[in-house]
């Protein structure tokens, strides 16, 4: 296989397409639509269905019924959108169908801007819909990462029954790099036994996340939970850059991450045994391998591209015991590498102790930096 | 090694199309690259720009604060990038739309006639190859000999009519440095 | 005297596209003879298992558990956009949604207007019944001006509360809409009716001539407060007059097809 120029969202679309994809529902949102438009040529060229939804309520809603067949379907929005498709996100992880999302975030909250930002985090990793849920949730930092993730994402979801959402961002979804596209998997009109495509010789089965019956109910959620603890036991993933002989680490994901990793070498230029720990899944998150490290560490920096929703994750994993440092910009401003570089340099010069919250720290110097006063 | 590129200019100038042809060749030669556009609002008839990071490994961060090479197409982009440009850095500007020279003096400057040098080859759609030209002989990464084949290897197949003309443009931009007017 | 063994003949059973099982349906709600005729014409078109049922929120988010074919349930509203999933990876397939007007005509009227402006190729069963049954009566898009709920306990005021909808009217006014009409469930002559009526919109949905819906007037004599005669009698005297029984579209290549 050769490397191709692809731009992020044109190849999430064809490793999708690849991955035998049978059906795409979604509606245009900035910075994903390429994403959309990519599919709207391709997928009617293939013979495969491809509908421009009303909105992310009818787009989600149409994954929904596609998926209820056992079609393999996507679609992808970005931070706004997917806040709208969360009703239905519940729904169809209440009925145990395997979706895959696309979310390629942008700045907020509110409509924001178009710029790109890492704020889903909370909104996905811990939520989905009205809680007791868990998504799968995979984030990529390059475009090779999402080709790969994309590709093998229905698999995965069609193992658990589940969602998995692939976490990018408005960077990620517009970066072109040399990728591979992996080969294209013959299409298949799946027929799960659990699928309603028509009851021709069979009993009917129906398909609906209803459960009157709360003692019911409450069994379905410890099964999902069960099913959840087989994830966290065979999915997760993460990447690790210069650990080994590492005093600090920087922890980030996806845009943040690969940004970091400039800063990390910058810094380790500078004698500074720094390294990187990346998580591709933030859900199930690495908190094992996040928490080993930490032992050995004398300071973690959390880098983000919004207020600090995984800096919580982190703080709760390291159980107060490594002093943790914060730098993040918020609303769809990125971090340049000098500036995690400079947050690297300072974790190192002006230790933190553990007992103050690594966000006010970040805030009030923010603050001083960008509106100024007290 | 790693360079990092920023090319900007007016939505319309090419900008973008010029920062990908480099990002091709790059990849043709076996390097790392990432291209990143400035994407938004100003998508239309504002000011766009491009970075292109070009390195022997696993490129980290696709956009720099210093940037080893700027070029500038228009007005607004000498005045925005040319703090920027890392010291010792490259600063190519087009002399055709701006009105003042580079003031930084620690930087390699060169002020390049584009829309003029365009207009002789006879088309005015080729000012941002005349200014890759320009780029190619003053980085010393690749060769334009890659680009000319990058550029017939990903140009659309309708489009591959313009190829001659950019070949002259590419070689026009390149050999001005060689030749400097006054 | 030995006399012949008697024939058995019979007159009356259930369709084999309804289930066994009693409904939760309150006694003279017309939900029951919807579904009926619905079982009815899927059994005589004999494509049971063809079919992808589309359940809705409201009184009848169980009818899953009525009908004997494959179905799905979707969220409030949205059963048009989950039916165009369906359809759209199952083309040769039957589909059909089973709304309520609450569902269909207030939260989920985005949904259904896109659905018959894209020519959806599903079938649309609406019902009517002008409040919101499962939540207790309050006002839906449907009650009528003077209309008591109770979340309109004077009446409807259509200065305050606005005017009811109606929805064929609207839907048959997009190009992509084929067969749309209104009947009502209020006496025998009218049930018979609209079971030609839903026949005619799935033969529309078999011909592939996309869009159809059977807007069906219904009682709902427990949260109306009437005995099931009086609710019956209400839809004559009060819903028709405000809800015209027509034929709002019909697509030309259905003018030879008779039920």
């Amino acid at each position: 296989m050769t490397k191709e120029m692809l731009k992020g969202n044109v190849a999430i679309a064809e490793a999708a397409v690849r991955a035998g994809l049978n059906a795409y529902f979604g509606y245009p949102i900035t910075p994903q639509t390429e994403l959309l438009e990519y599919l709207s040529a391709r997928m009617p060229e293939l013979g495969r269905a491809f509908v421009q939804a009303e909105s992310e309520l009818g787009a989600v809603n149409m994954v929904y019924g596609a998926a209820c067949t056992g079609a393999r379907v996507l679609s992808s929005s970005s931070s706004p959108g997917i806040s709208l498709m969360m009703e239905g996100i519940s729904y169809i992880y209440g009925t145990e169908i395997p979706v895959v999302l696309v979310d390629v975030m942008r700045g907020g909250p509110g409509l924001g801007n178009i710029a790109p930002a890492q704020a889903d985090y909370n909104q996905i990793v811990h939520g989905g819909g009205h809680g007791d849920m868990h998504p799968i949730v995979l984030a990529p930092a390059n475009v090779q990462e999402a080709i790969d993730i994309t590709y093998n994402a229905f698999d995965l979801a069609e193992k658990y029954r589940t969602i998995v959402v692939i976490l990018a961002d408005g960077s990620l979804g517009q970066i072109m790099e040399p990728a591979e596209l992996p080969e294209m998997k013959p299409l298949l009109m799946r027929q799960p036994d659990w699928a309603t495509y028509g009851a021709e010789g069979r009993p009917k089965r129906f398909l609906s996340s209803i459960n009157i019956d709360p003692a019911k109910h409450e069994i379905f959620n410890i099964r999902m939970e069960q099913r959840w603890q087989k994830i966290i036991a065979n999915e997760i993933r993460f990447k690790e850059y210069y650990l080994d002989d590492a005093k600090y680490a920087v922890v980030a994901f996806g845009t943040s991450g690969r940004i970091a990793l400039s800063a990390v070498r910058s810094a380790r230029a500078k004698g500074i045994p720094v390294g990187l720990f990346r998580p591709v899944s933030l859900a199930p998150f690495p908190e094992q391998a996040l928490y080993e490290l930490s032992k050995r560490l004398e300071g973690l920096l959390v880098v983000e591209m919004n207020n600090g929703q995984m800096l919580e994750d982190v703080i709760k994993i390291t159980r107060h015991q490594t002093p943790i440092d914060f730098y993040a910009r918020t609303g769809g401003i990125v971090p340049m590498p000098e500036e995690i570089e400079a947050a690297i340099l300072r974790m190192v010069e002006e230790p933190v102790n553990t007992t103050e919250h690594p966000r006010d720290r970040w805030l009030a110097r923010l603050s001083q930096e960008l509106i100024g006063g007290s | 090694m790693q360079t990092e590129i920023i090319i900007a200019g007016f939505g319309g100038q090419g900008v973008l199309f010029a920062g990908q042809v480099l990002a091709y060749a790059a990849m043709d030669q076996g390097m790392h690259v990432t291209w990143i556009p400035s994407y938004g609002p100003e998508m239309r008839g504002g000011t766009a720009n491009c970075t292109v990071v070009i390195s022997d490994e696993e490129i980290g961060s696709p956009i720099v604060s210093r940037p080893t090479v700027v070029v500038a197409m228009n007005k607004p982009s000498l005045d925005k990038y040319e703090n920027m440009v890392k010291t010792g850095g490259v600063f190519i500007v087009n002399q055709s739309m701006v009105d003042r020279e580079v003031e930084r003096k620690d930087i390699h400057s060169v002020m390049v006639p584009a829309n003029e040098i365009a207009e002789e080859i006879g088309d005015k759609r080729m000012t941002n190859m005349v200014m890759l030209g320009a780029l190619l002989a003053n980085l010393n990464i690749l060769p334009v000999d890659a680009v000319e084949k990058a550029l017939k290897d990903h140009l659309p197949v309708k489009h591959h009519k313009l190829l001659p003309a950019n070949r002259q443009a590419l070689e026009k931009g390149s050999s001005f440095i060689a030749a400097p007017v006054s | 005297m030995v006399q012949a063994a008697l024939e058995e003949q019979i007159v009356y059973s259930r369709p084999e596209s309804f289930t066994a099982v009693q409904t939760h349906y309150c006694p003279g709600c017309t939900h029951g003879t919807a579904h009926r005729l619905v079982a009815e014409v899927i059994d005589e078109m004999e494509i049971r298992e063809k079919t992808v049922g589309v359940a809705s929120v409201g009184c009848s988010v169980f009818a899953y558990n009525y009908f004997n074919m494959d179905f799905v349930q979707a969220p409030h509203g949205r059963a048009p956009a989950m039916a165009t999933g369906v359809k759209r990876v199952l083309p040769d397939r039957f589909v059909f949604t089973y709304q309520g007007d609450g569902d269909l005509a207030s939260i989920g009227m985005g949904e259904i207007v896109a659905a018959a402006a894209r020519g959806e190729n599903i079938t649309v069963i609406f019902i009517n019944n002008a409040n919101y049954g499962m939540t207790g009566g309050q006002m839906a898009p449907t009650t009528l001006p003077g209309q008591q709920t109770s979340s309109s306990p004077n009446g409807r005021d259509v200065e305050v509360m606005g005017f009811p909808i109606r929805t064929a009217e609207l839907l048959s006014t997009l190009d992509g809409a084929s067969y749309v009409v209104r009947r009502s469930l209020h006496d025998p002559k009218n049930i018979r009716m609209a079971k030609k009526a839903i026949r005619m919109a799935f033969e529309t949905q078999k011909q592939g001539l996309g869009f159809s819906m059977v807007e069906l007037l219904s009682v709902c004599p427990t949260n109306w407060g009437m005995t099931p005669y009086q609710a019956n009698q209400w839809v004559q005297s009060a819903m028709v007059p405000y809800y015209p029984l027509n034929d709002f579209k019909v697509h030309p290549a259905l003018a030879n097809f008779r039920v």
